[in-house]
């Protein structure tokens, strides 16, 4: 079985694929470690049923950590600003990538990373834009995980101070727990999405950075009380910052594209 | 459904200590969890033969010690125990809190023969 995404054959691998590429040169994240030490150890234990204990008090996600930290050395060192994207599914994620890169690529060199499980569509979108892209599809895998980011930042070959966008598998839960090497993590939610939702999706809300409300324009239709939603996510993470916008009828965007100046410089 | 990928890194860390020793068999395996660690354990339990499946752990057997989440008010420094990460501290309502314990996902100690 694959160790990054859990896949059982090729068909749900995770494929990093350029949508410039029409065959979808495909690249198999598969680590297949075969440690054989052949140092000669002498302990002999004297247990008569020659039981040992081994401590290990190793960190579970430590694979994970260590690849990121990785990602990251390589973007401080090349001075990329990379974001990681991350809500529910049908938030407005790509919306409000595509509308960003619209507007910003001209002061800005940005490069995308698309996570979803199948398909290229998103990356299509980006592609659209003529932003350099590369679609993950994860397969069966709920999450991106920061091999996979890695090796689709080495066939993007990014400029040095540009804008890295990776807009993980739209996944409220299991994208918290793996760190991606991103400099700043940014959680959508949008107005149709509840009040209470931060609490529901607790960790999330606790590992962002920036929290995006996206689709007030819609705000005139909906019972929703945006403060409300607010305080809510402050007692998760009492240092998130706020953005209130509409990706499609570009409200409220100045704030987010000043903090996106800001920050990537 | 991350369990399966937490459950993959698991075996990965136990296949790689088992190759140091030149062990065969992996008898118990002991986790430590924290409560606030994100794991749903009962499918952590769906995954875990699927997972450890002609690996060192498939015939062992996984223990569970779960860590109590506490934090630490970065206002009044009350250490306080946290059901849920929007608890507020107790003594002063502040949200500001530091969290102590309770996020552990670790490999502790494998028992092999």
């Amino acid at each position: 079985m694959c160790g990054t995404c859990g896949c059982g054959s090729e068909e749900n691998g995770v494929r990093i694929l350029s949508p410039l590429e029409n065959k979808g040169h495909q690249y198999q994240v598969h680590d297949h470690h075969h440690d054989h030490e052949d140092g000669h150890t002498h302990d002999h234990d004297h247990h008569h049923h020659h039981k040992t204990v081994l401590e290990v008090e190793q960190d579970i996600l430590q694979h994970n950590e260590v690849m990121a930290a990785r990602n990251r050395g390589y973007f401080e060192a090349k001075n990329i600003f990379a974001l990681n994207l991350v809500s529910s599914p049908g938030s407005g994620k790509t919306a409000l990538l595509e509308r960003t890169l619209q507007d910003l690529k001209k002061e800005i060199s940005f490069y995308v990373i698309e996570g979803d499980q199948q398909t290229l569509n998103d990356a299509n979108r980006i592609a659209a834009i003529e932003i350099p892209v590369m679609q993950i599809n994860t397969g069966k895998g709920c999450h991106l995980e920061s091999d996979m980011v890695y090796e689709a930042v080495k066939k993007l070959d990014l400029e040095d101070n540009s804008v890295l966008m990776i807009e993980n598998v739209g996944n409220l839960v299991c994208p918290s727990m793996f760190n991606l090497g991103e400099s700043k993590r940014v959680v959508i939610i949008s107005t149709t999405e509840g009040v209470d939702k931060p609490i529901k999706y607790p960790d999330m809300f606790h590992s962002s950075d920036v929290c995006i409300i996206n689709k007030i324009d819609l705000l005139p239709y909906l019972d929703i009380d945006i403060e409300e939603l607010k305080e809510n996510a402050l007692k998760i993470n009492p240092n998130l910052e706020f953005f209130e916008i509409s990706a499609t009828k570009g409200k409220g965007l100045e704030a987010w594209y000043k903090w996106l100046k800001e920050n990537s410089k | 459904m991350h369990e399966l990928s937490i459950a993959l890194g698991i075996v990965r860390i136990a296949e790689n200590e088992m190759a140091k020793v030149n062990a065969k068999e992996v008898e118990l395996i002991e986790l430590e969890i924290g409560a606030l660690a994100g794991i749903e354990f009962d499918s952590l339990d769906f995954v875990w033969p699927l997972a450890v499946k002609d690996t060192v752990l498939e015939n062992a057997t996984k223990k569970i010690n779960i860590i109590k989440a506490k934090g630490k008010c970065l206002d009044c420094d009350v250490v306080f125990d946290i059901d849920y990460l929007y608890d507020a501290c107790p003594k002063c309502k502040s949200n500001l809190k530091g969290i102590v314990q309770g996020k552990e996902l670790r490999v502790k100690a494998l028992e092999v023969i």
